[in-house]
């Protein structure tokens, strides 16, 4: 049974689609990357999977036991976040809010959870310390950790590596394949490095004036694969 | 008189009491909303306010209350939980409220001027600055002040974590479940009712002192969320504290004292902070 699954949507804002006749589904285990060009419509999908946008049409399902609040969300950094006064534990805590309802305040489960997930991202040392003061690297694992607090099963990625240099992006992507193999967390990710989307994901979901979805080696064999791949100018 | 003697007087206590809680009030709001680029809210509301005011004095209302809480309450829910959607946002739609009601209650008061009150413009100047008027409370208004401010209290700490979730990242919390949209909306009520409280104390035009200082100070030396809640609170009672005996004593204009106070902390904090970073 897909853990998610996306009928026939259409996208947009203020009544105008961006894309339209979007179907696709996620298995458990599966490593998703979607790609596109600029403006395709990749972070508005996203957030149309995860219920912060409506769809114009269709319908996005989740399955094998997958509720709405139990999607792991990585987004790009917000300016509000840069100099926030909040220290690390703190934010990684914050994940396990969607869970909560009108409780008050976190249990001893909660805060278990989000110090395991502070362990399993390696940011134990930089626990107490000021979000604002650590590195992009730092701060990614930060907020993927506070993903963790919020999923068991479905991690959504939106460019995680942005800004980051290609030693720790190398690092972030051993991560996020780590915790889709080992963990068997199903990850969704935007990525604009196609490079490292057809190395580490199972599938590929490319959207735009073409559309694909299916597996990373069909579509190297695809129109569509073959067309982005030579405009993009890296082959594997 | 010494410090002692004022402290008897009964006028110089009720002042004490209800300048230490709106300050408090005033203090736990400001972390979220500086953090969320608001900085000015406190400002525009208040403007709102003045001009509900102005025409609750046109009516000829007795108790202006009436109108003035459900107008700002409206205004900040449009601002705060309505914003994020809207097509004029932030800085622009509360600058756009602030004049737009400050201007329209001063067109009011001079076209259909309360009857009884002559000196028009000494009634807005101390609507705007607080006057003195904070020394003499009712003790009505004494009681109000501090069943709504403990509202208030309460209400931060049990949302606090909500607060810190929908501040820090209100996409992720709205992904995961969290009811963003409701605290949104209570937050901008409590905010309301927080800037209404103020005026009476500080007058419109210093509430924003009184918002963003003590977060701003907190926030040049410490590092979490909530040490920076707890000292911004500490640091906006210590300095109305302060502010209003020196102006019981030396006979100044208490919202202006208050503020010169803040802004004493704010220079100290930055300067702690400064040398730190070195």
């Amino acid at each position: 049974m897909p853990l998610l699954s996306c009928q026939d949507l259409s996208l947009g804002y203020e009544g105008k689609a961006i894309l339209e006749h979007i179907s696709f589904e996620v298995n458990p285990g599966d490593y998703l990357c979607i790609v596109g060009e600029n403006g395709s419509g990749k972070s508005t999908l996203m957030k149309t999977v995860l219920g912060l946008i409506h769809p114009m049409k269709g319908k996005v399902l989740t399955g094998d036991g997958l509720q709405q609040n139990e999607i792991g969300y990585l987004p790009q950094q917000t300016v509000v976040q840069r100099d926030f006064p909040a220290s690390v534990y703190e934010i990684v805590l914050s994940g396990c809010q969607g869970r909560q309802g009108f409780r008050p305040f976190y249990s001893k489960e909660d805060k278990e959870l989000a110090w395991k997930n502070i362990r399993r991202m390696e940011i134990e040392p930089l626990a107490r310390r000021c979000y604002r003061e650590l590195s992009g690297g730092q701060q990614q694992r930060v907020l993927l950790a506070r993903a963790l607090c919020a999923t068991r099963k479905l991690l959504l990625l939106d460019e995680p590596v942005a800004g980051l240099d290609p030693k720790v992006t190398a690092e972030m992507y051993q991560l996020i394949a780590d915790l889709n193999r080992k963990d068997g967390i199903t990850v969704i990710m935007i990525s604009h490095d196609l490079e490292a989307a057809l190395h580490y994901a199972t599938h590929i979901l490319h959207i735009g004036a073409r559309i694909y979805c299916g597996p990373v080696a069909d579509y190297l064999c695809s129109e569509t694969g073959v067309h982005y791949l030579e405009r993009g100018g890296c082959r594997p | 008189m010494t410090l002692w003697d004022y402290l008897q007087l009964s006028f110089v206590q009720n002042a004490l009491l209800v300048g230490v809680l709106v300050a408090l009030c005033a203090s736990l709001l400001g972390v979220t909303l500086v953090l969320r680029r608001f900085s000015f809210i406190g400002d525009g509301l208040s403007h709102v306010a003045f001009g509900a005011m102005a025409v609750a004095a046109v009516l000829g209302m007795t108790n202006d209350m009436l109108l003035v809480m459900p107008v700002t309450i409206l205004c900040a829910v449009l601002l705060l939980a309505v914003g994020g959607n809207a097509k004029i946002k932030g800085d622009a739609s509360v600058a756009m409220i602030s004049v737009g009601a400050l201007a329209v209650g001063y067109l009011l008061m001079n076209l259909f001027p309360p009857s009884g009150k002559s000196n028009i413009s000494g009634d807005v100047c101390t609507t705007l600055f607080g006057g003195t008027s904070i020394l003499t409370l009712k003790s009505l208004e004494v009681w109000m002040s501090i069943a709504l401010s403990i509202v208030v209290v309460v209400f931060f700490v049990l949302f606090y974590h909500k607060i810190f979730a929908v501040t820090f990242d209100e996409s992720f919390a709205a992904a995961t479940g969290a009811k963003t949209r409701l605290y949104n909306l209570l937050i901008a009520v409590i905010i309301a009712v927080v800037i209404v409280l103020a005026m009476k104390l500080v007058g419109s035009l210093l509430i924003s002192a009184l918002v963003v200082f003590p977060a701003l100070s907190a926030m040049r030396v410490l590092k979490s969320f909530r040490a920076v809640t707890i000292c911004a609170a500490c640091s906006s009672v210590l300095c109305a504290a302060v502010g209003i005996l020196i102006a019981a004593a030396f006979g100044t204009p208490v919202g202006s004292t208050i503020v010169v106070a803040d802004i004493a902390v704010f220079a100290g904090f930055s300067l702690i902070g400064f040398v730190r970073s070195r």
